[in-house]
């Protein structure tokens, strides 16, 4: 268990540049959902900026952030999860090299490099505690998140920083629309579920919190616990690790006020979702997110935030009522995500 | 009494050897694997010394044991192999009660074939197969479904140090009692990818690399996968598995200096061996042997050889880097010295850091240049630094040499 302290969020949503919750939603008819960058000159030398790609600079924005939310200066372990890192200079280099080798320019190689992130954000800090970069799909914000608990458990640290960070470009776009992750035309974000048809809305974002060992004013939540599990051929059963897990953390799904899932409008991923609810959750209130951020594979970083908003500010926003039923009240929340019934991740978040 | 942690078996791939028993053979016959490039297409091919697996991917199917089909990348099927020869030596497959989880590392992941296919990618749907492979977790998610590992799944990508934070995160989720046993390390095939961005750096050697020499002039890369299986003294106690040696230190930092080069005074270097040595109680005295990150660039071998002195102060241990033998193995290369470094306890041997003539002159010791046998080999400390500063450090013991230590950390806590 650790206390969310801090947290920063660049999004397609105006969560960078307000304190406020959801309070104006953007509404895009788009191929994807693409962040609302901040300035970044209170965040990043205007000179290093220059030189840093977008993702890297959103990193160490949402990074500082969520720092300054917590009223954190030091981090005792850096830790970011990024399924793709940057898709930017990872195309700039094989554009090159497909073309003429010769002339490779070096920065967009080192940029590509996944723990780029962590790594710059612990050289704005001067930081050199621990540092650790995970990149498995939709695991990987949650890997991050399950090594931060157990940073705080060793007593290793007080406070750890951890990060789910993703960007997307057309060109990546075009190419995963091929393999059938995403809709083929553009389409608007809130009406999504009106769609009817396969793939994802796909988004981007960059998320960083502060987990903390103490309880503060600028405390969000507490963040209960977190797993993954990977479905191999039906190895994956949620009808016996659901309460299982649910009990380690000495709760039961009756003491669950709201499940919020990832549905992103994809009719072939929804129903696995719905399926999940009806079964473990009936009459419980359902909310989704993915409407406002688009699908990625540390998405989830926006369903956390969601998550400590909601609990700390006990609001519930109507945009993110997926069924009618309205919770109780709002102690205890359990994101679970899940990608193509390969990857599944819960996150338990519960109030304080 | 926290859980210790046993390594009971491993398995390795690289340019000296399809297999441990292979890799073992070569290094006693201070045999390196550095030759030209046979499976990237690229200008550079005949100018760059590289530790490339000598075989096709059709070859590589045959070795992991499975079909030939589209969708796999060099990368994947190096990391099966190893996989599989370690999976096997602990008997995975037995005690599914056990929680068992695969921490795997790769920065390039699949870009072997992306590269090849790219064009492709972006024209027609000829490839389709290959794009899911190109990304890091496609290489761990193809081992997990061979071995049938799913208690828990993920992958690490910290540059060149990438599989040594698998082995450290292996060893902190058994001891905090999450996992039994992990299957810990990392896979890389060499690419064009990062051939030519190593080379656009200014860093890759064209003769073989001459690690802590004072006329060192870069890396050779490599390709290659390891993996250890780590075991909880539970988890022993219920496989019947005979412990290799013990890991009982490992530490994290990071040099928050620069995102290519290490700092002159090897900060990160330095922290990430005094955290390991912290951890398991041990004195610098204790260390016999240094397994190098030792990649025989200007600035690595200077910065970690003052963090070598800082930390140990008058009595340097043994140092080598191994990587004259296997080149530069990227992220797998934690895992790959790793292993090297275990073999030394085991067999009462220090590798040679090959091709080295003259001492760096700000360093006051030179590596060990010889195969030396029968040497008393009790505690080998394992070193791999990335880019972007990450740098980790890991201590292995042998079982019975540690037994007292133990005892004594016991105490200490």
């Amino acid at each position: 268990m650790a206390y969310i302290n801090g947290v920063g969020l660049i999004s397609p949503q105006k969560t960078a540049e307000t304190k406020e919750f959801l309070s104006e939603i953007m509404e895009y008819k788009a191929d994807y959902l693409k962040c609302i960058e901040p300035l970044y000159r209170p965040y990043v030398d205007p000179i290093q900026s220059r030189r840093m790609s977008r993702l890297i600079k959103m990193g160490i924005a949402s990074a500082k952030m969520s720092l300054a939310d917590a009223a954190c200066t030091m981090p005792d372990a850096i830790i970011t999860g990024t399924g793709l890192g940057s898709v930017e200079d990872t195309e700039k280099i094989l554009g090159e090299i497909t073309k003429d080798e010769m002339f490779l320019n070096p920065t967009p190689f080192i940029q590509s490099t996944y723990n780029t992130i962590s790594s710059q954000v612990a050289i704005q800090l001067k930081c050199h505690n621990y540092n650790s970069t995970y990149v498995h799909r939709t695991f990987s914000f949650e890997s991050g998140l399950i090594d931060g608990l157990m940073q705080i458990e060793e007593q290793t640290a007080a406070n750890v920083l951890v990060g789910a960070i993703d960007e997307m470009t057309m060109n990546h776009l075009q190419i995963t629309r091929r393999i059938g992750h995403w809709k083929m035309e553009p389409v608007n974000n809130l009406t999504l579920r009106e769609t009817g048809t396969p793939g994802a809305l796909a988004g981007e974002g960059a998320a960083f919190f502060v987990l903390g060992n103490e309880q503060h004013e600028s405390t969000y939540a507490e963040l209960k616990d977190v797993a993954t599990c990977i479905n191999l051929g039906g190895s994956f059963k949620p009808e016996i690790f659901l309460p299982d897990f649910l009990e380690k953390n000495g709760l039961s799904a009756y003491d669950i006020d709201l499940v919020i899932l990832g549905v992103n409008g994809d009719v072939t991923c929804d129903p696995i979702y719905i399926q999940f609810a009806d079964q473990f959750f009936p009459g419980k209130a359902l909310a989704w997110y993915k409407h406002l951020c688009g699908e990625y594979h540390t998405a989830t970083g926006f369903g956390l935030y969601i998550a400590a908003n909601i609990l700390k500010r006990q609001i519930y926003p109507g945009i993110l009522h997926l069924n009618n039923i309205k919770p109780g009240k709002l102690k205890h929340i359990l994101i679970y995500n899940q990608f193509r019934n390969v990857n599944h991740s819960f996150i338990v978040v519960r109030g304080c | 009494m926290p859980q210790r942690i046993f390594i009971t078996g491993y398995g390795i791939i690289s340019c000296i050897g399809n297999n441990l028993e292979e890799n073992l053979t070569s290094l006693l016959q201070s045999a390196p694997g550095l030759g030209r490039l046979n499976h990237v297409e690229t200008i550079l091919r005949d100018e760059l010394l590289v530790g490339e697996v000598p075989k096709t991917l059709d070859e590589l199917f045959i070795l992991a044991g499975i079909t030939p089909a589209e969708g796999y990348s060099r990368n994947a099927l190096l990391g099966m192999i190893a996989a599989r020869e370690a999976a096997v030596n602990s008997r995975l497959e037995l005690y599914p009660e056990l929680k068992t989880g695969l921490i795997s590392a790769t920065t390039v992941g699949g870009m072997d074939r992306c590269e090849l296919y790219y064009n492709d990618f972006l024209t027609n749907d000829s490839r389709n197969a290959y794009i899911d492979a190109y990304d890091c977790a496609d290489s761990t998610e193809k081992i997990a479904q061979m071995l049938g590992i799913s208690d828990f799944v993920t992958t690490i990508s910290t540059a060149c140090s990438s599989a040594a934070n698998a082995i450290l995160l292996g060893a902190r989720m058994i001891r905090s009692g999450r996992l039994d046993r992990v299957l810990a390390g990392g896979c890389e095939a060499l690419t064009k990818f990062h051939l030519l961005g190593f080379n656009a750096l200014k860093i890759l050697d064209k003769e073989p690399c001459k690690p802590f020499d004072q006329q060192r002039a870069g890396i050779n890369l490599g390709e290659g996968a390891a993996y250890l299986v780590l075991e909880s003294d539970e988890s022993l106690k219920k496989t019947g598995n005979l412990p290799i040696c013990e890991l009982v230190g490992w530490g994290n930092s990071c040099e928050a200096f620069h995102q290519t080069a290490s700092s002159p005074d090897g900060i990160g270097a330095y922290l990430a061996m005094k955290k390991a040595l912290d951890l398991s109680g041990l004195s610098p005295d204790d260390i016999d042997y240094v397994n190098a990150h030792g990649t025989g660039t200007d600035n690595n071998d200077l910065s970690e050889g003052r963090a070598i002195e800082k930390l140990f102060g008058a009595r340097i241990p043994m140092v080598s880097s191994t990587k004259p033998f296997t080149g530069h193995t990227t992220s797998a290369a934690g895992s790959t010295e790793a292993i090297l470094a275990i073999l030394c306890l085991q067999h009462q041997v220090i590798w040679p850091n090959l091709n080295f003539k003259d001492r760096i002159p700000e360093l006051c010791f030179p590596p060990v240049d010889k195969l030396l046998t029968d040497v008393p080999v009790n505690t080998v400390m394992s070193n791999s630094f990335g880019f972007g500063g990450n740098d980790t450090s890991l201590i292995f013991t042998k079982v019975n040499a540690n037994n007292e230590n133990s005892a004594g950390n016991a105490d200490n806590v």
